[in-house]
């Protein structure tokens, strides 16, 4: 037990890999569900392409707090992407905003798939307007 | 033109486009949204003694070096002596950030190395790494005398560096080599 | 000495390679036999120095040879034998030598396989694939040669990424490339076929098996990578919509699409040039793939060494490749048209919206991979695309190809009586959607839109999947059976079947939860008691951990006890997270430490993941339908065999 003391208290001296969280874990499930939410659309920037809850390191736990504590505040979801991207830029953010240019992006899959759909009738059509033939055609 | 020439074409756009982007330098560089803007205001004790309080308000009128650093930072302890260099010289007032540290490591780390900056602010919760979009350490971040952030430089400075991105921004105050 | 021998035996592979290029290519347009014949011997001795080279620098890390710099990056002398072998595919370096023995063996298949086929044409494909070769050797002869050395030797290494210390990983990248090296095979055949100015249904034929063999170990190995994401990365998650997953990703989806639409080719003769962009466009995704992955152009947890000069060597090489392939599909595709048709119900526009679909999904992943990079260069700014766009937008294309699945497969060729598809679709239809609504509501006491329809659309494909296998189980004696492709195709569908149930029941009724918990302390998550009973330091060969025992009850009872442990690798000091995971068919009780909230107390995760395995025995499954396909009788060709069906 004694190793085991000092073995955690060493760790917590030298390593600030581990945060210290207090606290971030709300009794109102809303609240805990809007974190939850906000957490995992957050890039932790420190990383590679992981988001803030995914995330091990001292930037992201420090994030994690902040957003507990702007919650707990009382601001809404858009306030604190817009404390986010004040301070990091749009790319703090997992997922587009719905907004202007990144509009776009939404749109796209939609998009696609019509193209698709009409180039596809234009072919359908084509290939009706032939002879369809019988199984000695090679 | 036949239209079994389109993918040729589509497939010499996304080359261009992919030779572009391998010019186009480290992917994971977040240019600083502060630039052009007034740095983000702070006061923090400072390191030696927390009675004692550092902030914005304490760094203007002249060019200034903000440079966030840690002891758990092995490229801030390849960087240090170049900060030295420049304290030395007086070639431009460098206040610290001590972000996430523990504060005895901090002085002991100043201690034995030397130290460069004018104060350095003991950032303990990480809040103002935050407000200033820090990411990593090493940072440094250039400003100007009216506070506004003209520069941040992500990872270790060196003379190469400070010539380049730091000395060709500053006119008239500072020293240039 | 033996990392020399590697060394030299590389530089002889390409000269080999560059034989195995100009002979067979110069022969086959002169019709010259025994330059043909010298492109086969070419392969042979290309494998042999190349698995020389590899055997070297397996060598060199199994006697730890720190005076070999890929040696000295990546391994140390505490380091599990096993992960010392698997270190040799771990970064960049060994990974394309890797690459370059498996783009060898598959030439030799080609030559060894391919009886069935004129000399002429096999030598094209067995030149294209030396080109390749070429390329590659190349590229690691020039810019990334594994036996580099370091000199002085350093006494120890800078370890293994603790991330690949793992067996998940000893398999997922040879699995994985023998599928991305495997379509240039498909690639070789369409280029050949361009050369030659020949493309029939015997080439889709002889096409289709090759492809279906790539696609399946592709298939495997992106799902093996995925398993070993979620119990060794990913807090749970099974894909993220890394740049690199996507890499492995796209040319997967154009795989399937090439495998349907070279059905159609064989079958009718039909789509000949589309087959031939498709076969093209696979591998171009594989080279690109490698490109995104080794050139440092974009953000991945699992990126290799970034190196700009590198980029562009590759970007070169695809650039050739490509262009070049383009350029004879621009000249010989005009002249390929057919004029059979078919009718508007039938499996050839099925087939076709099959590939559409697949299309706008392929283009959709390389939009979202891309685009950050674009809008970066465009504008400055920097956007993030990650997995809520990327879910959300392959779903558009995807949910349409489920339910399309279950029609395509029971519909005839060139056209289909409407009266009869419905009497066969009409009852699996009901019973889908009463499924899709029933399990739900039964199993787990809920129901919800995406629920109802993920559940009735996973249902729809595994009951239209059965319908024939079923069909020809029943039939009386005197009729055929099924015919393997036919029973492949149904078990193959029936895996994305299963793929489906597993992804939808996951994400729609996972539960996660973060608590902190204390030795002593326990919590209920999803019916199921987690107590923790105690929390010790442990070390391992190379590292040191805290680990937690937990204790999982169901209703009282004792199920399970599991380790979860957080571990800090001695060299690279880096912090690792090793679930305790209770597995089953039915669900993952899924348990992971999070962070440490004070002496003795720490943050947990703990998920329930009902039916997870689905995602991946789904894949399984479909690998083993591409198999079972490829056994057709068709296929197994001899020349004899091939004139009596031409």
């Amino acid at each position: 037990m004694k190793r085991l003391f000092v073995l955690v208290a060493t760790m917590l001296l030298v390593s600030t890999a581990f945060a210290i969280d207090q606290g971030k874990r709300f009794d109102d499930p809303e609240m805990q569900a809007r974190y939850e939410k906000l957490i995992s659309e957050v890039r932790c920037l420190q990383c590679q392409n992981q988001s803030i809850k995914d995330s091990n390191v001292t930037l992201a736990a420090d994030l994690r707090r902040e957003i507990a504590r702007m919650i707990e505040e009382g601001q809404t979801d858009e306030e604190i992407a817009e404390f986010l991207v004040v301070r990091y830029g749009e790319f703090a953010l997992y997922s587009p905003r719905k907004t202007g240019k990144t509009l776009i992006l939404w749109v796209v899959p939609f998009l696609l798939v019509l193209f698709g759909g009409y180039a596809l009738m234009r072919v359908v059509k084509h290939r009706m307007s032939l002879p369809i033939g019988d199984d000695t055609d090679r | 033109m036949n239209r079994f020439v389109w993918p040729l074409i589509a497939v010499m756009a996304l080359l261009v486009f992919l030779v572009m982007g391998l010019r186009h330098g480290d992917p994971r560089a977040l240019p600083s949204p502060f630039i052009g803007k007034p740095a983000p205001e702070f006061e923090l004790p400072t390191l030696r003694n927390p009675e004692v309080t550092i902030g914005t308000n304490k760094m203007a009128g002249d060019y200034a070096l903000v440079n966030v650093w840690a002891t758990w930072c092995v490229m801030c302890r390849a960087e240090h002596p170049f900060l030295l260099e420049l304290a030395a010289r007086k070639a431009i007032p460098i206040y610290g950030i001590n972000w996430r540290d523990s504060r005895l490591a901090a002085m002991r780390w100043l201690d034995d190395l030397g130290n460069p900056y004018l104060a350095s602010a003991y950032d303990e919760d990480g809040r103002v790494g935050i407000d200033w979009g820090v990411y990593g350490a090493p940072e440094t971040f250039l400003l100007d005398p009216e506070g506004i952030v003209i520069y941040k430089h992500l990872g270790p400075l060196d003379a190469a560096i400070w010539q380049r991105e730091f000395v060709s921004r500053m006119s008239g105050g500072g020293q240039a080599e | 000495m033996i990392p020399e021998i590697g060394h030299f035996a590389l530089i002889l592979a390409l000269a080999l390679a560059i034989c195995q290029t100009v002979f067979p290519l110069v022969g086959a347009h002169r019709g010259d036999a025994a330059m043909m014949a010298v492109g086969r011997s070419a392969v042979i001795g290309q494998f042999l120095f190349v698995s020389v080279a590899f055997a070297c620098l397996t060598y060199a890390f199994l006697t730890s040879d720190f005076s070999v710099l890929y040696v000295a990056n990546h391994s140390q002398l505490a380091l599990p034998k096993l992960y010392k072998v698997s270190a040799v595919w771990g970064a960049h370096e060994g990974s394309l030598l890797l690459w370059i023995l498996l783009q060898a063996a598959w030439a030799l298949a080609v030559a060894r396989f391919s009886t069935g086929v004129p000399e002429a044409f096999s030598a094209r494909v067995i030149g294209v694939l030396g080109f390749l070769s070429v390329g590659f050797l190349l590229f690691a002869l020039l810019t990334s040669n594994p036996f580099e050395r370091l000199m002085p030797a350093p006494g120890d290494g800078g370890d293994l990424n603790p991330l690949l210390q793992d067996p998940g990983l000893a398999i997922h990248p040879p699995l994985l490339y023998v599928g991305y090296v495997g379509f240039s095979v498909a690639f070789a055949f369409a280029i050949a076929a361009m050369i030659s100015g020949n493309l029939d249904q015997k080439w889709a034929k002889w096409t289709r098996p090759w492809t279906t063999v790539a696609w399946m170990f592709l298939t495997l190995g992106i799902a093996l990578g995925s398993w070993w994401a979620y119990y060794e990365l990913g807090w749970g998650g099974w894909w993220f919509w890394d740049a690199v997953e996507n890499a492995s990703f796209m040319p997967w989806l154009i795989g399937t699409a090439l495998i349907h639409s070279l059905a159609v080719t064989e079958k009718r003769g039909l789509f000949k040039s589309w087959t031939l962009l498709l076969a093209i466009t696979a591998f171009s995704l594989s080279l690109l793939g490698t490109f995104l992955v080794r050139s440092g152009i974009i953000v991945s947890v699992h990126a290799f060494a970034t190196d700009p000069t590198r980029g562009f060597f590759i970007l070169t090489f695809l650039a050739v490749v490509v262009i070049g392939a383009l350029m004879l599909y621009a000249w010989r595709a005009p002249s390929l048209d057919s004029d059979v048709g078919f009718g508007l119900l039938s499996r050839e526009t099925f087939l076709l919206l099959n590939n559409v679909l697949l299309v706008v999904a392929t283009a959709l992943v390389l939009i979202g991979t891309l685009a950050p990079l674009v809008v970066e260069m465009m504008t400055g700014g920097k956007i993030s695309i990650g997995p809520p766009w990327f879910n959300v937008a392959f779903l558009v294309p995807m949910l349409p190809l489920i339910i399309l699945l279950g029609m395509g497969m029971h519909t005839a060729w060139r056209t289909q009586k409407a009266d009869a598809w419905w009497r066969v679709l009409r009852i699996p239809a009901i019973v889908a959607i009463v499924l899709g609504v029933v399990i739900p509501l039964l199993i787990y006491g809920r129901v919800s839109i995406l629920l109802v329809v993920g559940c009735g659309a996973a249902a729809w494909i595994v009951i239209t999947s059965l319908i024939l296998p079923i069909r020809s189980l029943r039939r009386e004696k005197g009729t055929a059976g099924i015919t393997r492709s036919a029973l492949g195709m149904s078990i193959a569908h029936l895996g994305m079947g299963l793929f489906v149930i597993g992804v939808t029941v996951v994400s729609a009724f996972g539960v996660e939860s973060d608590q902190a918990l204390q030795p002593g302390e326990s919590i209920e998550v999803a019916g199921f008691e987690f107590h923790m009973v105690s929390l010790s330091n442990v070390r391992g060969p190379n590292f040191s951990a805290i680990e937690a025992e937990i204790e999982i009850r169901d209703d009282g009872k004792l199920i399970d006890t599991i380790h979860p442990q957080k571990r800090q690798y001695l060299v690279q000091k880096s912090w690792m997270t090793e679930a305790g995971i209770r597995a089953g068919l039915d669900k993952d009780l899924f348990v992971a430490l999070g962070d440490q909230l004070g002496q003795n107390a720490w943050s947990v995760r703990i998920q329930y993941k009902p039916l997870i395995r689905f995602i991946w025995l789904g894949a399984l499954v479909m690998a083993l339908g591409g198999l079972i396909a490829i056994s057709d009788r068709r296929y197994r060709g001899s020349s004899r065999e091939t004139e009596a069906t031409a």
